[in-house]
């Protein structure tokens, strides 16, 4: 008889099992986490980690909009000032109080630390100045409005317990103690990181006792580790598999447009740009790409909406903005340019072109969804006006140091920025190194009036202005076909059925907003 | 044998030191590494600062001096990634990767040593026929698709396996094994079921042909005619006979399962060095790229000796002969 209870206890567990641990949610990552101290690395998945344990002064929303985190209000006292009013009654994991004391730190931390990624987000601080334990004015040399912004991707740490710590000591735990809504458990590098809930969080305590994050990055294990129960949601579903999700009855995906932005650079700066050449393969006088015409022509000969339907099955929307539309700084007026095969032949014409030239469609092969086959669709469409493009694709670490070295004419990059005028900044402000403006202008698009739009966006504290502004800088920029976008992507997770996931725009995924329901 | 020993090791160094300059030219020649770990927002001087602080910036010859003169002192340097030391990385993942590669060559030799035998002293029969035909299958088959197929098989319709990730870890001998546990025997078996497929038909190959061929020999029909006993005659003189080219292929075999499991570890999420180093030549790792390859030259090298001194042991006639040197 005891055997019989026993065994009915088993069939119990077997078959409640998995509600004993309601409150456990598991997850697959797509990219590796390298490290969790939130102040070395600057790539999404340390960051995604860097979100759980710890919160920064300010936060954005779903829609990559900017709202308060540690920091209640913030304002800028004068041009080259800003205050900041900090969380009152907040706790690190570590059991101390959260003060200005602990931001100051922090933002020193990631200024010196070696290697660390995020000195570029303060270098603008000149001073720093705690009026309270919890007010703090920061102060730059130069009216910027970008430092809230710039602070989003600063987390907090405790002082206390990071004071002289080594990236190792936050992998092995003992410096890991941020107020974000799940305490650190375990880092296994390559493999998992594991978290517990914070009860004592101060934007309410989340659903869930215990996270685990599995790092997943080959596609289909990372489908076939949720169809086969490993896991309850999974993030970047291949667009390719949404289709046969879509139609399971256990299973559902979240989606929503990332800010991810496809277009490419073209050559504006040189009179023999490196592959464009006459049909014959003879060089030409000078570098059709510079002639606004011709830009608008590749442009109008771009089917977007068939890129969208066939090559991204869905999962994209055509663009027209360097931002894509919750971001702040899209510019809603700009509609996608219309294909017209036609009219792009007669431009080309007026160009001096009728015939066409030849050039070379550059595009990485693993870094952006179907990034290889967008580039093969766009040189087929390219010839249907004249244009004879070659395509050449090449793996992300070969592509953009060649890009770098500007060995490329027609060349493929995808953006994801927070704001319009952030992006413009790097994307086609004139290179300047000095400035450190263009970094990644690989047209080298050189516009006065634009950069002076974007220094004056850069210089605008008022919020509304600023954006007033940063719309002005893409309007033009897009007026002018600097470049030549193609779509903004659409980002995807799939999770078992009673879970819900607030999607978001810049691509995390959060424990603390994947809902039980 | 000692000095034997010794001159294999002198080669090795001598490989590795070739092989870590090959490296540094390709990994160069291939781009920079900043230009990926660097994150999007950087303007030019940070990116001129990345570049410095990895001493990127120098001569790739100078680079490669500061090299020579570290790993003479038995650093390899710092991941560019992970921020952690190259050596420290790969040995982390190392047990991983050793234990799902034992696992895989057990289950190769334990099942094809019989079977391969079997086939070999029934090559007329269905089951050697059927055995032969599967050993098609596992030859011809990708790891990839294989590993997929067991997944959707195993995991996702009858639900009895995992599908990914390796299972909670002990501690043996201060290494961090996971097949002690049920859980993490369950993680282990597809992925060493995957890998093992391609030389658990090499080695029933091996084994049968083998056969095949001892049986015809005299020494095996002088053993029947005294009379000895069937099991005594296949599994002592058929069996120790045909062990020498199988030992030596499974050492080898070993080796490349090493080096090579990244397919199945990347379609089971195992985290094992394989893992690592494709992920390290997709971000450029120099530091981690070097290393890993210094190891697994290492490896191979000791298991080629490991070989030889087993080779010599099954067969009397081989000697590892000082008096060469």
């Amino acid at each position: 008889m005891t055997s019989t209870v026993r065994l009915d206890l088993l069939v119990l567990l077997i078959a409640f099992g998995p509600a004993l641990h309601a409150a456990d949610l598991r997850i697959a990552l797509a990219t590796d986490v390298t490290s969790v101290d939130p102040h070395f690395a600057n790539i999404a998945p340390n960051n995604n980690i860097g979100w759980h344990v710890f919160d920064a002064l300010t936060h954005v929303d779903e829609d990559a909009r900017l709202m308060p985190g540690l920091a209640l209000s913030w304002r800028a006292v004068d041009g080259t000032t800003w205050e900041f009013k900090l969380r009152r009654g907040v706790k690190f994991h570590d059991g101390s109080d959260f003060t200005a004391e602990d931001v100051v730190f922090s933002i020193e931390r990631a200024a010196k630390l070696p290697n660390g990624q995020f000195a570029g987000f303060v270098q603008r601080i000149v001073a720093k100045q705690i009026v309270d334990p919890h007010t703090l004015r920061l102060r730059t040399a130069t009216p910027y409005a970008m430092l809230p912004q710039d602070l989003n991707s600063i987390f907090i740490v405790s002082r206390k317990a990071a004071a002289g710590a080594a990236t190792e000591d936050f992998n092995s735990g003992r410096a890991m103690a941020g107020t974000g809504p799940f305490r650190f458990a375990a880092f296994r590098r390559g493999e998992r990181v594991d978290l517990a809930r914070n009860d004592a969080y101060w934007g309410g305590a989340p659903a869930w006792d215990r996270v685990s994050f599995r790092v997943m990055p080959t596609d289909p294990a990372r489908l076939a580790a949720l169809l086969a129960g490993d896991v309850d949601l999974i993030e970047q579903v291949p667009p390719a598999d949404l289709a046969r999700i879509r139609t399971r009855a256990d299973l559902q995906v979240a989606q929503k447009v990332s800010w991810r932005t496809i277009f490419f650079h073209l050559d504006q700066y040189r009179d023999r740009p490196p592959g464009v050449t006459d049909r014959a393969g003879k060089p030409l006088e000078r570098n059709p790409l510079k002639d606004a015409r011709v830009r608008l022509a590749l442009s109008k000969a771009i089917n977007r909406q068939a890129i969208v339907e066939r090559v991204m099955e869905g999962t994209a929307i055509p663009a027209a903005n360097l931002v894509s539309p919750p971001v702040f700084g899209h510019a809603a007026t700009l509609r996608a340019e219309h294909f017209d095969p036609e009219g792009a032949k007669k431009l080309l014409a007026e160009a001096g072109y009728p015939n066409g030239f030849a050039m070379v469609v550059h595009a990485p092969n693993n870094r952006y969804v179907n990034d290889d086959q967008i580039a093969q669709a766009v040189a087929q469409m390219l010839a249907r006006i004249g244009i004879g493009a070659r395509v050449q694709t090449q793996p992300i670490n070969v592509y953009l140091g060649k890009a770098r070295a500007g060995e490329f004419a027609f060349a493929m990059l995808g953006w994801g920025s927070f704001s319009g005028d952030l992006a413009l900044r790097a994307l086609l402000a004139t290179p300047d190194a000095a400035r450190g403006s263009g970094a990644w202008n690989w047209s080298h698009y050189a516009n006065p009036k634009l950069d002076a739009l974007i220094e004056q966006a850069f210089a605008t504290v008022d919020e509304k202005k600023r954006e007033t502004l940063a719309r002005e800088a893409m309007t033009l920029a897009i007026k002018d076909n600097a470049v030549i976008p193609l779509h903004h992507q659409l980002v995807s997770w799939a999770m078992k059925k009673p879970l819900a996931y607030a999607a978001r725009t810049d691509e995390f995924t959060f424990a603390h907003h994947v809902r039980p329901r | 044998m000692p000095v034997t020993i010794l001159r294999r090791l002198l080669q090795s160094i001598l490989v590795l030191f070739v092989m870590s300059l090959l490296v540094f030219i390709g990994v160069y020649a291939i781009g920079n590494p900043v230009d990926i770990l660097i994150s999007p927002q950087a303007d030019q001087a940070e990116i001129a600062r990345a570049t410095a602080a990895l001493g990127l910036d120098r001569p790739l010859a100078e680079q490669y001096w500061v090299f020579l003169r570290q790993a003479a002192a038995g650093d390899l340097g710092r991941s560019f990634a992970f921020n952690v030391p190259a050596i420290q990385l790969i040995l982390e993942r190392m047990p991983a990767t050793l234990e799902l590669a034992v696992a895989a060559m057990l289950i190769a030799i334990v099942f094809g040593i019989p079977l391969g035998l079997w086939a070999g002293l029934a090559p007329d029969s269905i089951s050697g026929r059927t055995i032969m035909t599967g050993s098609i299958l596992g030859f011809s088959l990708p790891t990839f698709w294989v590993g997929l197929m067991l997944i959707m098989v195993f995991s996702v319709e009858l639900g009895w396996l995992p599908a990914s990730g390796r299972g909670p870890t002990v501690e043996l001998l201060g290494v961090p094994v996971s097949f002690l546990s049920g859980e993490g025997l369950a993680h282990l078996l597809l992925p060493a079921a995957n890998l093992a497929l391609f030389k658990l038909a090499l080695i029933i190959r091996l084994t049968r042909a083998g056969t095949r061929e001892a049986l015809l020999q005299d020494y095996v029909r002088f053993a029947r005619a005294k009379g000895l006993s069937e099991a005594r005659v296949i599994f002592v003189h058929v069996l120790k006979n045909i062990l020498i080219p199988i030992v030596t292929v499974v050492g080898l075999e070993f080796g490349s399962l090493i080096a090579f499991a990244i397919v199945t570890e990347s379609v089971f999420s195992w985290p094992g060095m394989g893992k690592l180093l494709i992920e390290s030549i997709n971000m450029l790792d120099r530091p981690v790229i070097v290393a890993y390859l210094c190891i697994i030259v290492t490896l191979f090298t000791l298991i080629n000796l490991a070989v030889d001194v087993v080779y010599s042991l099954l067969d009397p006639r081989v000697r590892l002969a000082d008096a060469a040197a």
